[in-house]
C-alpha cells in the first residue's frame, strides 16, 4: 500500500523496519534462534538487536548534539578534540616513601607522560599520621605517605611545579595537602598563579561509595567551599574539585547510577559554593570531573556523552550561569580496577585497551589505564609502562582521533546516549525530593542504591549470566600470584622515625601558633585556607591539622548498614 | 521447622583498619546470611581490639575479615593473637580480599583458616564455611 504522504522517507523506513521484522527477521530466528532470550549492559540496561531512525524519532540533532565545543557538548568540549590536542595521559602513582615516588615520577616523565598523578596511602587519606596507632600496617601501602611539608618538598624534588600539571588525589584532607603543594610551589619561587593541577577534594562520594571521610558532611562542604573560595582568588589555574563517579562505579554501581550520583554530587557542590556566596562563573570553570571507564563498551561512551549534556543543563537551568564556560563538563577517565583479573593477567591489557577506547571515544580529556597487575598490587615499572603505552598506541595508531566525536548519529549510540540521559534525570529528581544530595547520604539512599547493584552483579557472575574471561569462564590455571613491586618492611618504621625527628627539630612556638590560630577559625566563619597554609610552613603535620579541625567539627560516623 | 544446622552457626564479617573498600564484605556477608547463618556486619574502621570485642560479646563461631588495604600480614595476626588471650582460639578466622598468593602459607600458619582471593564466588565461601566453621557453643 502506497503511504499517503508519498513516501517520505521516514514512514518508508518505519514501513522498512517493520517488514524486516516480519519477513527477514523471523525467517532468521525461526531457524535459528538468538544466543540469549535477552541482551543487556553489563549494568542490566536492556539492548535491542537493531536500532533505526524508529530509535530517534523527534530527536534533533540541533538539540541534543549540537557541534563541538558549543552547547550542550554532548560531541566534546572542545571544537578540534583530539585534532588540536591528545588528552592528557596521566597514570596514577604513589607508593613506599616520597623519595620512591618522586622517582616514580621522574622515571614517567622521562617516559613521555605529560602530568603527575599522586596517590597517597590510606593514613593520609584518612588525615592521620604515620605514627597513629590506626596507620599500622598501611603507611606507604596503597600510596605515597605524606605527613609533613617536609615529605612534599622530597615528593616533587627536581620537578619544577610550573612546568607540570598535577592530579592529587585525596578528599578528606584535600586542603591540608593542596596547602603544601602550594608550600613547595613558594620554595621553589613559582607564584601560585602558575600552577595547575587538581585535587579531588570530593567529599559526598566518599560518604557514598570510598568511605575515606574525617568530618560530617556541613562542615567539609565548609572547607571545601572555603578551599574553593581561595583558589578561585589565588590559584585560579587549579580544578578545585573532581566531581568522582569513579569510586561509586568501583563500589558496584552500574553506569547509569555512576552517572547521576556523581551528576547530584555535582549539584551539591555549586549550591553549597553559591549559598557560601561565590560567583557561579568564577568557580564553576574550575570543576572537574572524574569517571569510570568499564567494559561496556558502547554504554561507557554514552554515560560521558550524557554527561556532558545533562551537566550542561544543570548549569544552565538550575544555575543560570551565563558563561559557556561554566556549562562544560570536562573529566577525566580511569579505566575500571574492578574488572581486572588476578585470573590470566595478561588479558587485562585487553580489557584497559577497549576501556581506554571507550574513554576515548566519549571525549575524555585526560586518561589512566590501570596497569595488568594492578588487581593486586601497585604496578611495576613494566607494567606500568605497557599501561601508558597503550594510550599511545590508541593515540598513535588507530586513527580514531583523526575525528571529533566520530560515533555521533548512530542510532545505537544516540538511543543509549538518551536513555542514560533520562536515568541521570530521573535520579536526580529523587534526590531533590529527599531535599539533596546529603539529606540523600544521611538516609543512605546512593549507599544502598549501590549495594543492591553490586550484589546483584555478583549473584549473576556466580551464576554464569555475566561472564569473567578466565574466572567463570575459559577458566585455566594461570592466575596472578605475588604481589609484583613489594612495599619493603623498612617503610614504616622510617616513617615514622622521619615524622618523630621532625617534630623535635621544628619551630615550637610557630607550630603551636599555627594550630591554635587554624582552631579559633574553625570556629568563626574566617576562610581556613590561610591558616591551614601557615600551619603547613610551620611543619604541622597532616594529623596535627586534621585534628585541629576535628576537635570543632567533630568526626563522622557512619549510620548502621544494613546488608 | 527443625533448624538448619546453618542457623546454629553466628558470623561475624569485619572491615579492619583504614581501607574503605567494603563492596566485597558486604557481598559476602549478604550471601551468607542469605545462606541461611547469623551474620553481624562490623561496619568500617574497626581496630582488631573492636571486632575480637564484638566477636566475644556477640559469642560468633566464626570472624571473616575483608582485607584490601595491604595490611594483612599485620591485621590478622594480631587478631588471632587477642583471640588466643581471650581463649577464644577456637572462633575460625578467615578472610579475603587482595591478598598476594605467596603471603597466604604465612597466615595460615599464624592460624587463618582459609583465604579467598579475588575471582572466588559467594557460592565457594559459603560451603566452605559449612564446611569449616562449626558452632561452639552447645
Amino acid at each position: 500500500m502506497k503511504p499517503k504522504n508519498g513516501g517520505r522517507t521516514s514512514t518508508v523506513t518505519s514501513r522498512g523496519r517493520r517488514d524486516w521484522e516480519e519477513t527477514t527477521l523471523r525467517s532468521a530466528v525461526g531457524k535459528k534462534p538468538e544466543r540469549k532470550k535477552e541482551f543487556t549492559t553489563v549494568s542490566n540496561l536492556p539492548i535491542e538487536g537493531l536500532y533505526s531512525p524508529e530509535d530517534l524519532k523527534g530527536w534533533d540533532p540541533a538539540a541534543k548534539l549540537g557541534f563541538p565545543g558549543e552547547p550542550p557538548f554532548t560531541r566534546g568540549v572542545h571544537p578540534t578534540m583530539y585534532r588540536g590536542r591528545l588528552w592528557t595521559m596521566r597514570q596514577f602513582a604513589g607508593f613506599g616513601t616520597a623519595e620512591d615516588t618522586n622517582k616514580r615520577f621522574h622515571y614517567l616523565l622521562e617516559h613521555g607522560q605529560t602530568g603527575l598523578s599522586v596517590a597517597f596511602d590510606l593514613p593520609t587519606l584518612m588525615g592521620r599520621d604515620s605514627d597513629d596507632p590506626q596507620a599500622e600496617g598501611e603507611v606507604g601501602r596503597e600510596g605515597v605517605a605524606i605527613d609533613t611539608l617536609a615529605d612534599m618538598e622530597v615528593l616533587f624534588k627536581g620537578i619544577p611545579l610550573d612546568r607540570v600539571s598535577t592530579s592529587m588525589t585525596i578528599n578528606a584532607p584535600a586542603a591540608v595537602v593542596l596547602a603544601m603543594y602550594l608550600a613547595v610551589a613558594e620554595k621553589q619561587g613559582v607564584p601560585l598563579e602558575k600552577l595547575e593541577g587538581t585535587v579531588q577534594n570530593d567529599i559526598l562520594k566518599e560518604y557514598i561509595a570510598q568511605k575515606e571521610w574525617i568530618y560530617p558532611p556541613s562542615p567539609s562542604l565548609r572547607i571545601i567551599t572555603d578551599m574553593v573560595a581561595f583558589c578561585t582568588d589565588r590559584v585560579p589555574k587549579w580544578n578545585t574539585i573532581s566531581i568522582s563517579g569513579y569510586h561509586i562505579r568501583e563500589a558496584g554501581s552500574t553506569a547509569a547510577q555512576e552517572l547521576a550520583f556523581t551528576l547530584a554530587d555535582g549539584i551539591g557542590y555549586v549550591q553549597a559554593c553559591v549559598e557560601a556566596g561565590l560567583d557561579v562563573e568564577a568557580f564553576a570553570p574550575r570543576l572537574s570531573f572524574f569517571f569510570n571507564a568499564h567494559n561496556d563498551f558502547f554504554e561507557e561512551i554514552a554515560k560521558l556523552r550524557a554527561a556532558r549534556r545533562v551537566w550542561c543543563a544543570i548549569m544552565r537551568e538550575r544555575f543560570h550561569a551565563k558563561s559557556p564556560r561554566s556549562w562544560m563538563l570536562r573529566t577525566h577517565v580511569q579505566t575500571a580496577g574492578c574488572s581486572l583479573t588476578a585470573q590470566q593477567p595478561i588479558n587485562n591489557v585487553v580489557r584497559v585497551t577497549l576501556q581506554a577506547l571507550a574513554a576515548i571515544m566519549g571525549g575524555t580529556q585526560s586518561l589512566h589505564t590501570n596497569a595488568l597487575d594492578e588487581t593486586l598490587a601497585l604496578p611495576t615499572e613494566d607494567s606500568a609502562r605497557i599501561a601508558l603505552r597503550t594510550q599511545q598506541i590508541i593515540a598513535e595508531e588507530s586513527g580514531v582521533v583523526n575525528t571529533v566525536d566520530p560515533l555521533a548519529g548512530s542510532y545505537f549510540v544516540e538511543a543509549l546516549t538518551d536513555r542514560l540521559e533520562q536515568e541521570a534525570w530521573n535520579t536526580i529528581r529523587r534526590i531533590d525530593e529527599m531535599g539533596g544530595i546529603v539529606p540523600a547520604i544521611e538516609q543512605g539512599f546512593p549507599q544502598r542504591e549501590i549495594a543492591e547493584a553490586s550484589y546483584l552483579y555478583q549473584r549473576q557472575v556466580d551464576a554464569g549470566e555475566k561472564i569473567v574471561v578466565g574466572v567463570n569462564r575459559y577458566a585455566e590455571g594461570d592466575n596472578l600470584r605475588s604481589a609484583t613491586l613489594k612495599i619493603g618492611p623498612e617503610v614504616e618504621p622510617g616513617q615514622v622515625a622521619r615524622l618523630k625527628a621532625l617534630r623535635k627539630g621544628r619551630d615550637k612556638d610557630r607550630h603551636t601558633k599555627a594550630l591554635k590560630r587554624l582552631e579559633e577559625n574553625a570556629r568563626t566563619k574566617e576562610n581556613l585556607m590561610p591558616a591551614i597554609l601557615e600551619a603547613v610552613r610551620a611543619y604541622a603535620s597532616v594529623g596535627e591539622i586534621c585534628g585541629a579541625m576535628k576537635t570543632v567539627f567533630g568526626a563522622y560516623r557512619e549510620g548502621k548498614v544494613q546488608l | 521447622m527443625s533448624t538448619t544446622r546453618e542457623q546454629n552457626v553466628r558470623l561475624l564479617v569485619g572491615k579492619v583498619g583504614l581501607d574503605g573498600h567494603d563492596r566485597g564484605a558486604k557481598i559476602i556477608a549478604r550471601a551468607l546470611r542469605d545462606a541461611g547463618f547469623e551474620v553481624i556486619y562490623t561496619g568500617l574502621h574497626q581496630t582488631p581490639e573492636m571486632v575480637v570485642a564484638t566477636a566475644l560479646q556477640e559469642d560468633v563461631d566464626g570472624i571473616g575479615l575483608s582485607l584490601l588495604s595491604g595490611a594483612h600480614n599485620t591485621i590478622f595476626p594480631k587478631i588471632l593473637r587477642l583471640l588466643t588471650e581471650k581463649s577464644s582460639s577456637d572462633v575460625v578466622v578467615f578472610g579475603g580480599g587482595i591478598i598476594p598468593e605467596e603471603d597466604i602459607p604465612t597466615l595460615k600458619r599464624a592460624g587463618v583458616r582459609q583465604i579467598f582471593t579475588p575471582g572466588a564466588s559467594t557460592q565457594e565461601v559459603v560451603d566452605w564455611v559449612k564446611a569449616n566453621v562449626p558452632p561452639r557453643r552447645r
